[in-house]
């Protein structure tokens, strides 16, 4: 069985959001590089894999998918299911609905910050503080749900990993190369919690692979 | 009554088959999505309205049960679950046996992707577009404001771009996921209901026809039928 393609740079937190993934639930794959200074993520062969010229695309024999969070969860059901519970129906749920925070609350607070901190700067603008700022705000208030949510189970969706808390390594390991890695020493249980998933080989991987090249 | 024969799932404790809650009423889009699959499946169910002027979705008793202070929330016996989308799942899980469309496609490897990929472009690209098109020219109006036309017009244009990809996928079957209706084309009824009742929207959609075409499909449904009315203040 051919390993695999993930199509896209390794500076996208969306490309490395299924490299966590695709590590942890130990699949076999290889990561195909796109030059976007080239345009090729607008190329025919791209649009052939991303109708929205985006990365990630995931290739696996004759299947093309895109959008990272479906590339994550159809990884985990061919490699791991047990990162997603689909067998039972609470478990599921819960990691659905942590999964949808970390899109809906946790990244969307966390984009922009990672913008205005590391893109701008890379596409020679400037830093937009007031946005900055707000995301901050917001993302505060999101830490503290999760500081509380945490206090009660091991992780996300329950004392099992899985798919959801995944999903924020990638992110989160922007965070750390912004200024603002300190948001999180005010919630002891989302710090013990991220503690724990970078230890993980699969978050060490990303880790790796996000270093900019010296 | 648990036990529905040739079920696969395990259940944890005992899931309960009275009426389920949705804390939230129709109008709001998140609301209206879960309510598309509850009609769906036929499943029975109560509406709780959470009075939002009053700052009841800040009360202790709604943080309780989103502790996002936002609507919906979903009351299953014991279990409470928040985010629409996580909801409508758990909802087409627990009813596979009357979902006749198989709305997720569980059990395909493939095709459950394809309907997961299209979701997550609903909430990711075509509904913020929608969105802030929506607060502009409801939200900011009924608040005393002027609509930033500027923020309308780049929401149109990110519309009409995520639309001329619809426009081609929907020329080689008849709904996103594949030949047969899913969740990933539900999910985009509320906003799009909403859309078109705006001046933006019918012009739009009227650059394409087979996108024109999906939705009237879509509101052939009677499910569909039913929660637009519900989202208009109708009963259905």
């Amino acid at each position: 069985m051919a390993p695999m393609k993930l199509y896209g740079a390794t500076l996208s937190w969306n490309v490395t959001r299924c490299v966590a993934v695709l590590e942890e639930a130990g699949a076999e794959y290889e990561i195909v590089p796109l030059d976007f200074s080239t345009g090729e993520h607008k190329s025919p062969e791209h649009l052939a894999r991303n109708p929205f010229g985006q990365v990630p695309a995931l290739q696996d024999g004759d299947l093309y998918l895109w959008e990272s969070r479906a590339i994550c969860k159809y990884v985990c059901r061919k490699n791991k299911p047990e990162l997603l519970k689909e067998g039972d129906l609470k478990e599921s749920a819960l990691v659905d609905v942590w999964l949808e925070v970390e899109a809906n609350q946790y990244t969307s607070a966390l984009t922009p910050i990672l913008f205005q901190c590391l893109i701008r700067p890379m596409l020679g603008g400037a830093t937009d503080q007031k946005v900055v700022e707000e995301n901050l705000e917001k993302l505060k208030k999101v830490l503290e749900v999760y500081e509380a949510r945490l206090t009660k189970s091991k992780y996300l969706a329950g004392d099992y990993i899985s798919v959801a808390d995944l999903s924020h390594v990638s992110v989160t390991l922007c965070l750390a190369a912004t200024p603002y890695a300190s948001v999180f020493d005010a919630y002891p249980h989302v710090k013990a919690w991220w503690t724990d998933l970078m230890a993980r080989p699969s978050a060490q991987k990303v880790a790796a692979l996000m270093k900019p090249p010296s | 009554m648990n036990d529905q024969p040739g079920r696969a799932q395990k259940q944890s404790g005992l899931i309960s088959m009275s009426p389920v809650k949705v804390f939230g009423s129709a109008p709001f889009t998140n609301v209206a999505r879960v309510l598309l699959c509850l009609e769906e499946v036929g499943a029975e169910y109560e509406i709780v309205d959470v009075d939002f002027h009053a700052r009841e979705h800040k009360s202790p008793d709604h943080l309780a049960r989103n502790p996002f202070g936002q609507v919906p929330a979903f009351q299953d016996g014991d279990l409470m679950l928040f985010e629409s989308r996580a909801i409508c799942r758990y909802i087409l899980r627990k009813h596979r046996s009357t979902d006749g469309a198989n709305l997720l496609r569980e059990g395909n490897l493939a095709e459950s992707a394809v309907v997961d990929a299209w979701l997550d472009v609903e909430a990711l690209q075509y509904d913020p577009a929608m969105h802030a098109v929506f607060v502009q020219h409801r939200v900011v109006t009924a608040l005393g404001g002027e609509p930033d036309e500027r923020v309308i017009a780049e929401s149109v244009a990110r519309l009409r771009e995520t639309l001329d990809v619809y426009e081609a996928r929907l020329t080689t079957r008849g709904y996103l996921a594949g030949d047969e209706v899913s969740l990933a084309d539900l999910s985009h009824v509320p906003y799009t209901r909403y859309l078109l009742e705006m001046p933006y929207g019918p012009p739009v959609f009227g650059e394409f026809p087979r996108v024109t075409a999906w939705w009237e499909r879509l509101l052939a449904r009677p499910a569909v039928r039913k929660v637009v009315s519900m989202m208009g203040g109708g009963s259905g």
